[in-house]
C-alpha cells in the first residue's frame, strides 16, 4: 500500500469544507424567488376529510398560494409505491392500499399532509397553515400491529381486509420444523420484541423544488441517499415529469441510516407546487415533522423456538414475526422483514430446519422502513438472544454453545436462501473473548458486588447480508430494480482525474475512499483525483448508497472503469515508449517498460490521448470509460461484539463499562473511516438497546415522543469508547475483496448490551430499550 | 422590523429583521453563514452553537435582537488565514467527523470547552461538556478523542509560548 | 414563531413599564425556557422585556452571612462562582448539572424560578436552603412562592430580582435525569442550617417542586443517609409518564435523597 493507497489512514478529502463551514446541505441552498413550504398536516391518527378550506389562508401577509390534494388528483401526479413485490404464502400478491402525496380523503397517522402552503418566509408561511381549516371526522385508530390483526378493529385500507399486508414464508417445511422441535431435547422459547426507532440523521429532509416554465423543466435539491432512484420513481410512477425533464441533485447530506433511501411526499409536492405557483419552493423538516413523518425502523413482534439436540447441536429454529408498516408502504418497506431479515436467520450456525413466517400490517402510525441495517439487526437480535438465552438455560457457557454451532465449511448454504461465501467465526471470538478479557469477568463482577453494583456480560455474534445485490436474484424475488452500481473514469488531458460514481455519500467518506483507489492503481496523489457523485446529470444512472453496497458494489464498478482505462492507457504508452503493451506498467504517476528505465508521466500519456497526434492506428482519442457492476452474491461480513456493564440496582442505570467489536469486514481501503463507521453503528445499537423508543399512545395515535425531550438519544455521556478490531477473511465475490462495514456496528451490538444486562439481573425476559425504569423493576421484582 | 447590528466574525453586521427572527436565521439567511445549522426545534442538539461574546450559546434559542451590539464568531469565523484552527486540524486527523452535520456546532463547543479548561480535560469532562451536542454518525468516540488531542496540543502550545 | 415585538430594559423600573404598555407581553431573560417555548407556538407574548441587560439583576455577594444572587446571573457563573462553591458547593454542584454548557452561558436563576418547571432544579434549592425571593416590590419565603406546575405568587408584571439564602452548616443535591431531556427525573436538594433541616424535591411531584415533611423530621434527628433509607413516598402524589412511573419515582426520591445527604 502506498501512503495514499489501499489500506492507508488517509485523512479525508472532504472534511476540510465541513470543517470551516463550507459544506452544501439542501437547506443552504437559495435560488433567486424561492419561498418557503409549510405543509398542513394531520393532527388526528385516522380521520376522514370533510374539507379543506384554504380561503382564510390565501389572504394572509406574504402568501402564495395554498394547495391541496385534490388539486394534486387532477394533476395527474400519482400515488407513491412500493417497489418490492412480496407474495403471501398463498400466492397472492401484497395488498397495497393507495398512499397519496396529500391527502384528499382519508388521514391514517398524525402527520399525515393534507395541504400546503407557499409564502415568502417560512414564518409567513406556518402562520397561513395554522390558518387553513380541515373538517375532519375522527376514525378509531390503531397503532400497535399484534392489535390491528385481531378482529373488529378500525380498518385502515380497503385493500388490505384486517389490516393484513402478506402473509409470507420461507425455508423448511413447517411440519419437517415441527417434527425437528418435537424431537428435540431441549427446546428455548421466546418472545422478542424489536423496538421501534427513528433515524433521526442530524439533517432534516429537505427539497427545493423549481419548475423552469421556458424549458418545461424541474429541478428538485434533496436530502437522498440514491438521487437517481428519486428521479426514476418521480418520473414513472409519480408522473411529475418524464426523467430528462427532471434533474435530481443530492447535494452534502448530513446523514441518512436508511430514511433517506425512500422518496416522500414533500419533494413531490415541492416541484408540483413550484409548477403551480411559479416560483421555486423550498421545504426545511422540523425536528417534530421528522419524529412524525421521517420512515421509521423495526418494530417487530416475533415468537421463536429454537430446538436442540442431547449433544447441543441446534437442530431446529422456528420464527412467527409480525411487522408493523405503519399507515402506508413506504419504498422498500416489503422486503425488509422479508428477504433482508428472514434470510439471515441462520447467523453463524449450521442449522438444518429453519422455518419463518412474517405477517405485514398496517397501523395508524408513520410509515415504516430500512434503518440502519434493515432487517439483519432484527434476526440478529432474535436469534442472539435466543441462543444466550438457550446456553442459561443448558447452563453451557454461551461461548461454548456458539461455537458447537459455528458454520466452519464454505460455502455454506443455509435453508433460508443465502449462500455464504467465507468466514471465521471462531477467530472474531476469539478475538473479542480476548480483548475483553472474558476469563477476568469473575473477578471484576465480585469486585463491582462490592461497590453495590451488578456486572453482567453478553456477546453476540452476527452475520449479515451486504452489497445489495445481484440484480437477477433481487428481480426474482420481486425487486423492482436492479441493485447494480455504474461508474466512469475521465482522465483529463493533464492526467487528473474525475470519478463518476452512482453511490452517494452522507458521511460515508467516498470523497476520500474512491480516490485512494484510484491513487492506488495509478500511483497518483489522491489530490489529483476527484469524485462526482450526486447529481442525475453529471452522473448517468446509479442505484444509490445503503445496505454497505457502497464499497463492494460501488467501488467495483470504478475497479472494472479503471481496468479499461489502464487497458488503454499501457496501449498508449507502449506505443509512445515503442514498448510491448503487455511489459507496461503503471505506478508511482508513470507508466514503465518494465524491466527497462524507460519511463512516460501520467500525464504525458493523458495528454497524448487528448492530443491525438500519435497514438496507435485506429484508436479512438480520449481516456474515459464506464463501467456497471452487478455483483454476483451478497457478501457476507460477520463479527463477534462483547458489551460489560454495571447496573445501579437502587436506580436501574446501566453503565456500559467495556465494548470490543471484533468484525470481519473483508479488504478494507481505509481503517479509519472503517473505524469510524463501527463507531457509529454500535452507538446506534447501543441506542436502540439503552435509549430509543417510538411510542404512540394506543388509544388516540397520538406520537408521545415527537422532540428529542421524550426521544432519548444517545449523547456522549451515555456511551464508553469502543475497542475496535478486524480479523479479515477476504470476500472471494467481488475484485476487492470487499464485504461492507456501514451496518455491523447497528446490528451485532444490541443482543450484545441486552444479553450482558440480562446476565446482570438474571432475567431474560427484559425488552428494549432496558430504560433505567425498565430495569429497575426487573431488579426489584426479583428481590 | 428593527434594525439590528452586532459583530459577525469581525466584521461589523447589519439588516432589518422581523423582531421574531432568530440569530441562526440571520446568520445563514440574513449573512450567508449557512455553517451554523439547525437540527431540532427543542434546543437540544447543538447544531446551531457559536459563540457570542466568547462563549457557547445556541443560536436557535437566541433572537437576532437579543444578539444586538454583541460579538458573534461562527465556524466560519475561526480558521484565520487559510489555516485550520487547531480543534478543526484536530478533528481531521482524528477522523472526527462523518456527515459533517453536526461538525461545526461540535468544533464551536469543543473550542469554548478547551477555552474553559485548558489542558485539563480528561474524557469525562468532555463527555459531559458534549451534553449539549448531539451526533448521529461517529458514537462520538473519534470526537472525544479530536477534543482530547486539540486541548493538550494547545496547552503544549500555550506553554511553549510562555 | 409568532410575530412579537422587543424592548430592551436598562433597568428593573424601565422594564416594569415597558412590560405595562401591553396585555400579552413577557419577560424575558436568558431565554432558554421562552424562546423555545415560543419557537413550538405554545407561547406567543405579543412582546418581549429583555432582563439581561440589567446590571442591577447581576452578579453574586455574600455579606452578614447572607448570599444574594442577582436574578439575571447565568447558570455558568453560579456553578464557577468561587464566593457559592465557598458558601453553599450543592448550589454550584446544582447549577452545573443544568441542561448544557450553552444552556448554562444564558439561562438564569430568575428565569428558572419564575418559570417553575417541575422538572427544574433550582426551585428545590430554594425550597430546601429556605430561601427568599427578592421581587421588584417585596419579598417572597420560596415556601410560598412556588405554588403549582408552572405556578409562582408572582403577580403578571412581577420581576425577580434576587434570591438571597443563609449558607446552609451542609447541604447536597443529587440529581437523577430523564434519559432523553436530560431535566430532573427526580433531584433531591438537602440543607441543614440555622432553619433545621430541609429537603425540596423535584422533578417527582405531581404538583410540582415540594418539600418532604418526613423526610425533614427522620433527618433532623439524625442526619445521615441510614436515616432516610426506609422513609417512603405515597406514589399517588407524584408524576407518572413514559419515562418513570409514580412508583419508579417514589424509589429515585429515596434514593436521590439518601445520596444527597451523603455528599453534604
Ligand atoms: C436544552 C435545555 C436543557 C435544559 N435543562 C435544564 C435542566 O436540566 N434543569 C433545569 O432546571 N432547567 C433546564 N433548562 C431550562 C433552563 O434552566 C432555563 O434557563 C430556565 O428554566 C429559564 O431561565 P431563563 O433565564 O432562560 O428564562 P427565560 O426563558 O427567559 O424565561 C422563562 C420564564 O420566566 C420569566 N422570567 C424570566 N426572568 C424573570 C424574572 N427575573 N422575573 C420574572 N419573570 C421572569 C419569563 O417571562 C418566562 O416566562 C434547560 C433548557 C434547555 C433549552
Ligand atoms: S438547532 Fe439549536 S439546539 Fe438544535
Ligand atoms: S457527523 Fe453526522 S451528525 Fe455528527
Amino acid at each position: 500500500m502506498g501512503v495514499e493507497g489501499i489500506g492507508a489512514r488517509v485523512e479525508r478529502k472532504e472534511d476540510k469544507r465541513f470543517l470551516t463551514g463550507k459544506g452544501r446541505y439542501t437547506d443552504d441552498m437559495v435560488v433567486p424567488g424561492m419561498k418557503y413550504a409549510a405543509f398542513v398536516r394531520s393532527p388526528h391518527a385516522h380521520a376522514k376529510i370533510k374539507s379543506v378550506d384554504g380561503s382564510t389562508a390565501e389572504g394572509m401577509p406574504g402568501v402564495i398560494g395554498v394547495l391541496n390534494g385534490q388539486q394534486m388528483l387532477d394533476d395527474g401526479i400519482g400515488n407513491l409505491i412500493c417497489g418490492w413485490m412480496i407474495h403471501s404464502k398463498d400466492g397472492s400478491p401484497m395488498k397495497m392500499g393507495a398512499w397519496r402525496p396529500l391527502a384528499h380523503e382519508t388521514v391514517r397517522y398524525v402527520g399525515d399532509a393534507v395541504a400546503v402552503v407557499v409564502a415568502d418566509s417560512i414564518d409567513e408561511a406556518r402562520d397561513a397553515a395554522e390558518a387553513v381549516v380541515v373538517d375532519y371526522e375522527e376514525l378509531p385508530a390503531v397503532t400497535e400491529a399484534a392489535t390491528a390483526l385481531t378482529g373488529g378493529q378500525p380498518q385502515i385500507h380497503p385493500e388490505a381486509g384486517g389490516n393484513l399486508i402478506y402473509d409470507w414464508a420461507i425455508g423448511t417445511d413447517v411440519a419437517e420444523t415441527d417434527a425437528a422441535i418435537a424431537a428435540a431435547a431441549h427446546v428455548t422459547e421466546m418472545t422478542i420484541v424489536n423496538n421501534r426507532l427513528s433515524p433521526n440523521p442530524m439533517e432534516p429532509r429537505a427539497a427545493l423544488g423549481i419548475y423552469d416554465g421556458a424549458e418545461d423543466h424541474y429541478t428538485c435539491y434533496t436530502t437522498s441517499q440514491n438521487p437517481h432512484v428519486a428521479r426514476l420513481v418521480m418520473s414513472a410512477f409519480y408522473n411529475v415529469a418524464p426523467e430528462n425533464k427532471l434533474r435530481v441533485i443530492a447535494p452534502d447530506v448530513g446523514g441518512g441510516f436508511g430514511s433517506k433511501i425512500f422518496i416522500y411526499p414533500e419533494e413531490i409536492v415541492c416541484l408540483w407546487a413550484s409548477k403551480r405557483t411559479g416560483v421555486p419552493v423550498k421545504w426545511t423538516s422540523d425536528r417534530t415533522e421528522a419524529f412524525l413523518t421521517d420512515a421509521h425502523g423495526r418494530d417487530h413482534l416475533s415468537t421463536v423456538k429454537m430446538a436442540f439436540d442431547s449433544d447441543n447441536r441446534i437442530t431446529a429454529l422456528k420464527v412467527d414475526t409480525i411487522a408493523n408498516f405503519g399507515a402506508y408502504m413506504s419504498l422498500f418497506s416489503s422486503s425488509v422483514p422479508t428477504y433482508l431479515y428472514a434470510t439471515l436467520l441462520s447467523g453463524q450456525y449450521d442449522i438444518p430446519a429453519i422455518h419463518a413466517n412474517v405477517r405485514a400490517v398496517y397501523t395508524n402510525t408513520a410509515p415504516v422502513d430500512a434503518y440502519r441495517g434493515a432487517g439483519r439487526p432484527e434476526a440478529t437480535y432474535l436469534l442472539e438472544r435466543t441462543i444466550e438465552t438457550a446456553a442459561r438455560e443448558l447452563g453451557v457457557s454461551p461461548a461454548e454453545l456458539r461455537r458447537k454451532n459455528f458454520i466452519r465449511s464454505f460455502p455454506h448454504q443455509t435453508p433460508v436462501i443465502m449462500n455464504y461465501d467465507a468466514g471465521d467465526y471462531e477467530a472474531s471470538l476469539e478475538a473479542a473473548m480476548k480483548e475483553a478479557d472474558w476469563a477476568g469477568f469473575d473477578a471484576r463482577k465480585a469486585e463491582a458486588e462490592g461497590r453495590g453494583k451488578k456486572r453482567g456480560i453478553g456477546m453476540s455474534c452476527y452475520i449479515e447480508a451486504c452489497g445489495i445485490a445481484p440484480s437477477a436474484a433481487v428481480g426474482s424475488l420481486g425487486a423492482g430494480v436492479g441493485l447494480w452500481e455504474s461508474a466512469e473514469v475521465r482522465v483529463n488531458a493533464v492526467g487528473t482525474i474525475e470519478v463518476l460514481t452512482g453511490s452517494h455519500s452522507h458521511g460515508q467518506g467516498h470523497e476520500t475512499t474512491f480516490a485512494q483507489l484510484v491513487a492506488d492503481r495509478f500511483g497518483v496523489p489522491i489530490d489529483s483525483v476527484s469524485i462526482v457523485h450526486g447529481d442525475t446529470d453529471k452522473v448517468q444512472m446509479g442505484m444509490g448508497t445503503y445496505g454497505s453496497r457502497s464499497g463492494a458494489v460501488g467501488m467495483s464498478a470504478i475497479v472494472k472503469a479503471l481496468d479499461k482505462v489502464e487497458v488503454k492507457a499501457k496501449k498508449i504508452a507502449a506505443h509512445l515508449m515503442e514498448a510491448d503493451e503487455s511489459d507496461i506498467v503503471i505506478e508511482n504517476g508513470e507508466a514503465k517498460v518494465a524491466g527497462t528505465d524507460k519511463t512516460v508521466p501520467w500525464f504525458q500519456v493523458a495528454l497524448a490521448a487528448y492530443t491525438a497526434h500519435n497514438l496507435p492506428a485506429g484508436m479512438e482519442p480520449g481516456l474515459k470509460e464506464g463501467a456497471f457492476y452487478d455483483p454476483s452474491n451478497f457478501t457476507f461480513p460477520a463479527g463477534c461484539y462483547i458489551c460489560e456493564v454495571e447496573i445501579d440496582p437502587e436506580t436501574g442505570k446501566t453503565e456500559i463499562v467495556q465494548f470490543v467489536a471484533a468484525d470481519d469486514f473483508g479488504n478494507i481501503i481505509n481503517p479509519m473511516i472503517v473505524e469510524g463507521q463501527v463507531h457509529g453503528g454500535i452507538a446506534q445499537g447501543i441506542g436502540q438497546a439503552l435509549l430509543e423508543a417510538v411510542h404512540y399512545d394506543p388509544q388516540t395515535g397520538q406520537l408521545l415522543t415527537a422532540s428529542y425531550m421524550d426521544y432519548a438519544m444517545p449523547r456522549a455521556d451515555d456511551l464508553p469508547s469502543f475497542k475496535v478490531s478486524h480479523q479479515n477473511t477476504p470476500c472471494p465475490g467481488n475484485p476487492l475483496g470487499i464485504k461492507g462495514c456501514g451496518e455491523a456496528g447497528a446490528i451485532g451490538s444490541p443482543p450484545a448490551l441486552m444479553n450482558a444486562i440480562t446476565d446482570a439481573i438474571g432475567n431474560n425476559d427484559l425488552t428494549m430499550p432496558a430504560t433505567p425504569q425498565k430495569v429497575w423493576a426487573a431488579v426489584h421484582a426479583a428481590q | 422590523m428593527t434594525k439590528v447590528t452586532m459583530t459577525v466574525n469581525g466584521r461589523q453586521v447589519s439588516g432589518d429583521v422581523e423582531e421574531r427572527t432568530l440569530l441562526v436565521h440571520f446568520i445563514r439567511d440574513r449573512l450567508g453563514l449557512t455553517g451554523t445549522h439547525v437540527g431540532c426545534d427543542t434546543s437540544q442538539c447543538g447544531a446551531c452553537v457559536v459563540h457570542m461574546d466568547g462563549k457557547s450559546i445556541k443560536s436557535c434559542s437566541t433572537l437576532a435582537v437579543q444578539a444586538a451590539g454583541s460579538s458573534i464568531t461562527t465556524i466560519e469565523g475561526l480558521a484565520q488565514g487559510g489555516e485550520l484552527h487547531p480543534v478543526q486540524a484536530a478533528f481531521k486527523a482524528n477522523h472526527g467527523l462523518q456527515c459533517g452535520f453536526c461538525t461545526p456546532g461540535m468544533v464551536m463547543t469543543a473550542v469554548d470547552m478547551i477555552n474553559r479548561y485548558g489542558g485539563s480535560l480528561d474524557e469525562k469532562t468532555v463527555r459531559e461538556n458534549l451534553e449539549g451536542n448531539i451526533c448521529r454518525c461517529t458514537g462520538y468516540h473519534n470526537i472525544v478523542k479530536a477534543i482530547l488531542a486539540a486541548a493538550s496540543d494547545m496547552s503544549a502550545g500555550r506553554q511553549a509560548a510562555e | 414563531m409568532y410575530a412579537t415585538n422587543y424592548h430592551r430594559a436598562s433597568s428593573v423600573a424601565d422594564a416594569v413599564h415597558l412590560k405595562g404598555a401591553s396585555d400579552e407581553s413577557k419577560y424575558v431573560s436568558g431565554g432558554m425556557t421562552l424562546i423555545p417555548t415560543m419557537k413550538q407556538r405554545l407561547a406567543a407574548p405579543s412582546d418581549l422585556v429583555d432582563l439581561r441587560h440589567i446590571a442591577e439583576m447581576k452578579g453574586i455577594t455574600v455579606s452578614g452571612g447572607s448570599v444574594r444572587i442577582g436574578a439575571a446571573t447565568t447558570h455558568a457563573e453560579v456553578a464557577q462562582s468561587s464566593d457559592i462553591k465557598a458558601a453553599c458547593p450543592a448550589l454550584a454542584h446544582l447549577a452545573s448539572l443544568i441542561g448544557d454548557p450553552h444552556v448554562r452561558h444564558m439561562g438564569t436563576i430568575g428565569g428558572s424560578i419564575a418559570n417553575n418547571d417541575p422538572a427544574a432544579d433550582y426551585p428545590s434549592a430554594m425550597l430546601a436552603l429556605a430561601a427568599t425571593i427578592v421581587t421588584d416590590r417585596r419579598e417572597i419565603a420560596a415556601d410560598d412562592f412556588f405554588t403549582g406546575l408552572f405556578e409562582t405568587a408572582l403577580a403578571d408584571d412581577e420581576i425577580v430580582v434576587a434570591v438571597t439564602f443563609r449558607p446552609p452548616e451542609r447541604a447536597g443535591y443529587c440529581k437523577f435525569p430523564n434519559p432523553a431531556s436530560r431535566y430532573a427525573m427526580t433531584g433531591v436538594f438537602v440543607a441543614k442550617g440555622t432553619d433545621g433541616v430541609r429537603v425540596g424535591v423535584t422533578g417527582a411531584g405531581a404538583d410540582g417542586v415540594f418539600r418532604h415533611a418526613a423526610m425533614e423530621a427522620a433527618l433532623a434527628s439524625d442526619f445521615s443517609p441510614q436515616a432516610i433509607a426506609s422513609v417512603t413516598t405515597d406514589p399517588s402524589d407524584l408524576l407518572s409518564d413514559i419515562h418513570g412511573s409514580a412508583e419508579y419515582r417514589a424509589n429515585l426520591v429515596t434514593v436521590m435523597a439518601r445520596r444527597a445527604v451523603a455528599a453534604a
